[in-house]
């Protein structure tokens, strides 16, 4: 039999676009003969065998093939961007959602899976991640940061642990030598990583339980006041090569004190054995109190999932009923404290020493950033922050700028469905 | 024949065309239509809201200071970099021995990235700790060492934030001065030797600098264009996972926070993109009509 060359190339074309589709069928997005397929976003942890773990836990899973992807850079932009779009992630670890992801509907409502269990999950972290009383993001485990300090430094120098904001900013200064500086807030003097938690020492909150702005009060003020104090004593180290998340300029003894997370607390101790201690952020004031910021990186699934029972089912296996993979992805690798109380409670890593004590300052002082502080919000308060920490601007001046943008957003917010 | 050329033709620009109309003018014009509509979280807005967000945008503070820093950084880098790139082509040009070497040791940091560059000037020479090597040298006069991306007075920041952009970009500007000299006539310097113009200020100002005119223009022309468009060593030095302090911030940085950011308010970024697009197109047109852009002297 001869064939023309047309019949020729539409015969081509056919197989062309039959191995096109057979190519398809294996792009992450399920529909294939092989069953649903789930795509899973972790943004990088620093700790080996983290990325290990994540995928044996995808393997272990046989209602779905899940695939994992392990994602470099600014990671909250990408999922931000992606869950644009219908090529984004199915499963994705998210810190928040933020409200506007939960109104702008981009989110699932994941209300039903912790059933049985809700009350396990520790509020400090449940609770940012629930709005209007459904369940947005089912909390992974919990991060949080205080001030680690060096107690040789300061036997040396005759300076007790600070117990208030006054007395950090004195130990701060009589710490600072030629060599060494007395605290390490990170590279801008604190502004980012600090947020709320002075605030919250001066027994302030960023927004109240009605949804009110939490700090229009003149003891934030004179609390965010102190702050420039330590940058105008040049007892900050700034512009440090590793920032505040990593502990190389407390190990290296650029600085007797440094704010950093949890996770630094194995490293510290391999490095500096018992020579060092915890503590929260100190309080401010007569109505002040220890403040301890903790967040936490929650499972979510995607709005614009092809899959979205499947997805949540995978959750719900990883996040719900797998206690001995959050045990483990919680402790194996890095250093976090299990979002689930009863799982918490059983680790030994978390029963002695520093470990312990940071474990009791997050039940007795943490805080969580509200789900009504919006972006928006952060970067008008942090830029409020610096100005006030490194260019010694007017906090009064700064706050009633800050209070009506912050308003003006929580009307916005709360004005949506 | 000329179907066939036609053809020819579609085969090599058209997929060029399609990737420019799909990826550049789609998104342009989709950005515009954006602008006009509360797009927050989404891509598909429904709510229409006119020039609210051109509004907001214009009564913004951080993007006014965002535009102030950029016309601090253009004030200072565009004069510098066309001296340094016009001193360095003057120098090369004059060099008997190994041309090809300096030309091209000059010229290396443009191939270098911008993202590489202000990493190794933030982590390496400018860092604020004892070590640092700028830090260093400053301790072998006795001085203290300085938080250069951190403190804002002085404002440190700006020598960081110069530099680096300086010695990324002087060689490719000095590589156009250099093609403009060469094609000078050296006639016109025999001559004026001959008229008894000694070889220095003078040589200078009344036969290269009028020669390199036309170069000039265009140098002048890109430098200000890239200095609107200045990201990447500014998100690099200032940025960290927190976000990015208020002072020198320039208008595509905020805008990235605004619209790429968590904030991801898409409606509001597009109004300060085409209002920065709109300050683009006017500064340009300006400048080209004051440098007489595309006018020969016969022109008048």
């Amino acid at each position: 039999m001869t064939m023309s060359r047309r019949a020729l190339l539409v015969a081509g074309a056919g197989a062309g676009a039959g191995l096109l589709a057979a190519c398809g069928s294996n792009n992450g997005r399920g529909g294939g003969s092989s069953g649903t397929q789930l795509s899973q976003w972790y943004h990088q942890y620093g700790e080996p065998g983290t990325q290990q773990a994540v995928q044996r836990y995808a393997a272990a899973y046989h209602r779905a093939r899940v695939k994992v992807q392990w994602r470099p850079g600014n990671y909250d932009q990408q999922t931000a961007a992606a869950l644009l779009t219908d090529s984004g992630p199915d499963v994705f670890e998210v810190n928040g959602p933020t409200l506007d992801q939960i109104q702008g509907g981009q989110v699932v409502d994941l209300s039903d899976l912790p059933a049985g269990v809700k009350d396990d999950f520790n509020p400090a972290v449940l609770t940012p991640k629930t709005h209007d009383g459904r369940i947005w993001g089912i909390p992974q485990v919990i991060d949080m940061q205080m001030l680690y300090y060096r107690k040789s430094l300061l036997k040396d120098a005759g300076v007790a642990p600070p117990t208030s904001l006054d007395a950090l900013v004195d130990a701060a200064r009589r710490l600072t030598g030629s060599k060494v500086k007395g605290l390490f807030l990170g590279n801008d003097g604190g502004a980012g990583v600090l947020g709320g938690t002075p605030l919250y020492a001066a027994g302030l909150q960023l927004v109240t339980e009605d949804g009110a702005v939490g700090f229009d009060d003149p003891a934030a003020a004179r609390t965010l006041g102190k702050l420039h104090r330590l940058y105008a004593d040049k007892s900050l180290l700034l512009g440090a090569p590793a920032d505040w998340s990593d502990p190389s300029a407390f190990l290296q003894g650029l600085t007797a004190m440094q704010w950093t997370g949890l996770w630094a607390l194995p490293q510290i101790e391999k490095e500096l054995g018992d020579d060092f201690g915890v503590l929260p952020f100190p309080p401010d004031g007569s109505q002040g109190r220890p403040g301890v910021p903790v967040g936490a990186y929650g499972a979510a699934v995607s709005a614009r999932s092809r899959h979205k029972d499947a997805a949540k089912d995978f959750v719900k296996w990883l996040w719900v009923e797998r206690t001995d993979y959050q045990q483990d992805f919680a402790l194996s690798y890095g250093f976090h404290i299990p979002a689930r109380i009863s799982l918490a409670r059983k680790a030994a890593r978390l029963r002695s020493g520093p470990a312990a004590e940071a474990v009791r300052l997050t039940t007795d002082h943490g805080y969580a950033q509200p789900l009504l502080w919006t972006p928006a919000a952060q970067v008008a308060y942090q830029d409020a922050l610096s100005r006030i920490i490194t260019g010694g601007a007017s906090p009064e001046r700064e706050l009633r700028a800050v209070v009506r943008k912050v308003a003006g957003e929580l009307e916005r917010v709360k004005k949506k469905p | 024949m000329r179907r066939r050329r036609a053809l020819w033709f579609w085969v090599f620009v058209g997929p060029f065309a399609a990737g420019l109309a799909l990826f550049t003018y789609v998104p342009l014009l989709w950005s515009v239509g954006l602008s006009f509509f509360d797009a927050q979280n989404t891509v598909t807005p429904t709510h229409f809201v006119g020039l609210d967000n051109y509004t907001a945008m214009l009564e913004d503070d951080a993007f006014v200071d965002s535009l102030r820093t950029f016309l601090v950084f253009t004030a200072f880098i565009v004069p510098v970099t066309y001296l340094v790139s016009l001193a360095l082509a003057l120098m090369v040009n004059r060099v008997r021995r190994a041309r090809a070497f300096f030309r091209s040791v000059f010229f290396l940091p443009a191939a270098c990235s911008y993202v590489v560059a202000a990493l190794v000037w933030k982590m390496s020479i400018f860092n604020g700790v004892r070590f640092g090597l700028a830090n260093t040298v400053l301790g072998w006069s006795g001085g203290d060492p300085v938080a250069w991306l951190a403190g804002t007075r002085p404002p440190w920041y700006w020598l960081v934030i110069v530099t680096v952009r300086l010695w990324l970009q002087a060689g490719f500007y000095m590589i156009l001065f250099l093609a403009g000299l060469q094609r000078i006539d050296p006639v016109l310097y025999e001559a004026a030797a001959v008229d008894g113009a000694r070889p220095g200020w003078t040589v200078l100002r009344h036969i290269t600098l009028p020669q390199l005119r036309a170069t000039s223009v265009a140098v002048l022309l890109l430098l200000v264009i890239n200095a609107f468009q200045a990201f990447d060593e500014f998100y690099n030095l200032l940025s960290d996972a927190r976000g990015y302090p208020p002072y020198a911030r320039p208008p595509l940085v905020y805008l990235y926070y605004t619209a790429l950011g968590q904030g991801q308010n898409l409606g509001l970024g597009s109004a300060g993109a085409v209002i920065l697009a709109l300050i683009i197109a006017v500064v340009t047109l300006g400048q080209a009509r004051w440098l007489r852009l595309g006018r020969t002297d016969a022109d008048g």
